[in-house]
């Protein structure tokens, strides 16, 4: 589904990433883990093509398509979606007003008419539930006066509407009590079809204990430096990651 | 020759055609302010209030005047002055400032106005609506005079509609005078859809005695050139004033508001909201004074200016002002210039929304936040509209008016 092949990327003047290489297949869930500003955020803005960052070498491809060629919105329309670590306000603007035109974007790309007024809210009304978020926020402009905890549930309810193939959860957990870190990741689970693949950033096996990942890697100064199973990300709970660096030395 | 001069040999020419057409009292005040204008000429730059429009240019042009007969639509409250049910000499060019030489021009060049008089303790449901079409078929100045007359206790609102066929230049000066008797309730909104061939000079007086409320909206959907003035004397206690303003520039436009609201006494409030959206290489000025005279304690006052300019060739001019002279007040003042929230956009992006209806969605919720405190339902819904409309690119004719169909 994805490839990404030695992908060099830098904000500013500043080299981020240095040759980062890894391939996805339908299906499977990749957690990836690291000290701070090791690069993982900027690996998840690459592949969504945040402006901000700059690719200097390397290739991503998506489903055999060239990802890099593409703008922020053709890659959404292809199916690829990231949870923000930090969800952006966005005042005067309703989350229906936001979500239909969302919704109705992909839905042209794909060459589908617009959603029914009727079938666009009947739409809205299955997938609040699906994360237990409150119809009143709907309302409310986008992620204004929202909770820490409804900002991540709102993400994974824009998700659910957009029912992407491709995920990137970056940070979901953080922030989030017991409770809300079930409820966002049981509607995760619940979203996940046999093909949906994903990339889960997290720095706490918990989120893990809930969304079971195929391939754990660790991402240390802009390279993933190891790669194991569900087991690793055990591990690095318990030991942190000095251990790893020992083993690069 | 400089621009005034072609005005002044106009007056000369044609006074007493003007007179001939026009009525008494309006004919008592035009040589003196024919004079006032002589003395004055056109303000430059360097006059403060007219520091952002070059209006020397603006009225440089040959432009032939219109003195055909203004046709009021007979309907109860809107008369043509010369069938006043009142004596209008007590207002008629009384609260204009007359040493500002639009106003001048304009009380010597109108031949014809329009009153609108709501009788006392009268409340009047349906919005009284004031249709300015701009015609002709040569480049033409047109001067237009309305005087609304709140009778103690009247509430009504009234839509001034602004509209020009495509294709003709027109220059248009506008004195609009405002008297609210005690008691009395206006919402006076003003809408500009025309041309960009088009240049506006409009200056509205509004006079406030005590317990009024008045609501001025000033919205500018499309233009070519807009300058307009709002002065607001509130002169009883316990009065209140609204000034808000809508400003969509893109293209060439330019659009200058100017306000003034002057507290000469206690217990008044004011508050003032104008927004602007410059786009490609339009131009925005706001220059607003908030003054609160020595005896005017008590005053609440709150005056805010906000902007988007949307692209790096637009310019947006900001000035807040605020003069006090009484010490027990309460008055804040501010005003932001900012660019599109990048981090909005690209979290629109990632969700699919294509970059250019992003832009739309972001630019439209900025505008909204004055569009909401309409009050009158029905035109605040048609605003959202036609705010959407002209932010898609989808206005760009005044679409309402049969001229343009």
């Amino acid at each position: 589904m994805l490839e990404i092949k030695n992908i060099h990327a830098k904000v500013g003047e500043k080299e981020i990433l240095k040759g980062v290489n890894l391939t996805i297949n339908d299906g499977e869930i990749h957690a990836l883990m690291g000290t701070n500003g090791a690069g993982k955020s900027t690996l998840s803005n690459v592949i969504v093509g945040n402006p901000n960052y700059e690719v200097t070498e390397g290739s991503i491809t998506f489903n055999g398509q060239d990802l890099l060629a593409m703008s922020p919105e053709e890659r959404a329309h292809a199916g690829i979606f990231m949870s923000f670590q930090a969800p952006i306000e966005i005042p005067g603007v309703s989350m229906t007003n936001f979500m239909r035109a969302a919704v109705n974007a992909r839905r042209e790309a794909l060459g589908r008419e617009p959603l029914k007024s009727t079938d666009f809210l009947k739409l809205m009304r299955e997938k609040r539930k699906l994360v237990e978020i409150d119809q009143k926020l709907m309302n409310r402009s986008v992620n204004e006066g929202f909770s820490g905890g409804e900002r991540k549930r709102n993400e994974i309810f824009q998700m659910a509407m957009l029912e992407p193939t491709f995920c990137i959860l970056d940070e979901t957990d953080s922030g989030l009590d017991v409770d809300a870190l079930r409820i966002v990741a049981e509607g995760f689970n619940k979203l996940r079809t046999q093909e949906t693949s994903a990339i889960v950033i997290t720095h706490y096996q918990r989120l893990l204990d809930y969304i079971r990942p195929d391939f754990v890697h660790v991402l240390i100064d802009g390279r993933i430096v190891k790669t194991g199973t569900a087991g690793l990300a055990l591990q690095i709970e318990e030991q942190g990651f000095d251990w790893i660096k020992e083993e690069l030395a | 020759m400089t621009s005034e001069q072609q005005y002044i040999e106009l007056y000369r020419e044609a006074s007493d055609l003007i007179k001939g057409k026009s009525c008494a009292v309006m004919n008592a005040v035009r040589d003196e302010a024919f004079e006032a204008f002589v003395s004055s000429g056109f303000p430059t730059r360097k006059n403060e209030r007219y520091k952002y429009t070059d209006v020397d240019a603006a009225f440089a042009p040959n432009y032939g005047i219109s003195l055909s007969p203004l046709t009021v639509k007979p309907s109860t409250y809107i008369y043509n002055i010369k069938e006043a049910p009142i004596d209008v000499t007590p207002y008629y060019h009384q609260v204009a400032d007359k040493t500002d030489a639009i106003t001048a021009l304009n009380t010597a060049l109108v031949h014809d106005a329009l009153l609108v008089h709501v009788p006392r303790n009268q409340r009047v449901e349906d919005p009284i609506v004031v249709d300015n079409w701009l015609r002709g078929t040569a480049a033409t100045m047109m001067n237009r005079r309305i005087l609304i007359v709140m009778e103690q206790g009247a509430d009504a609102t009234v839509i001034i509609n602004d509209h020009a066929t495509d294709k003709q230049r027109f220059l248009t000066t506008q004195v609009i005078e405002v008297y609210c008797h005690d008691n009395a309730r206006l919402d006076l909104y003003e809408i500009e859809e025309t041309t960009p061939l088009c240049s506006r000079f409009s200056n509205v007086y509004i006079q406030e005695g005590r317990d009024c409320s008045v609501k001025h909206n000033s919205i500018t959907l499309f233009n070519g050139q807009t300058r307009n003035l709002c002065d607001v004397y509130l002169r009883g206690e316990n009065s209140e004033v609204t000034l808000n303003g809508c400003a969509i520039g893109g293209g060439n436009q330019r659009i200058d508001n100017n306000t003034l609201i002057r507290h000469e006494v206690p217990d008044c409030t004011s508050n003032e909201l104008y927004k602007y959206v410059v786009d490609d290489k339009a131009v925005g000025a706001f220059a607003g004074k908030i003054l609160v005279e020595k005896d005017a304690q008590k005053t609440t006052s709150q005056e805010t200016n906000a902007n988007l300019c949307a692209s790096s060739d637009a310019r947006m001019y900001t000035q807040p002002m605020l003069e006090i002279y009484a010490d027990d007040v309460k008055c804040a003042h501010g005003s932001t210039v900012g660019v599109m929230d990048e981090s909005a956009l690209f979290y629109m992006r990632q969700r699919g929304i294509p970059e250019a209806e992003a832009r739309t969605l972001l630019k439209n919720a900025f505008m909204g936040q004055v569009i909401d405190q309409i009050q009158l339902e029905p035109l605040r819904q048609k605003l959202y509209v036609k705010v959407e409309k002209r932010f898609r690119g989808e206005l760009d004719k005044c679409e309402d008016c049969h001229l343009c169909k």
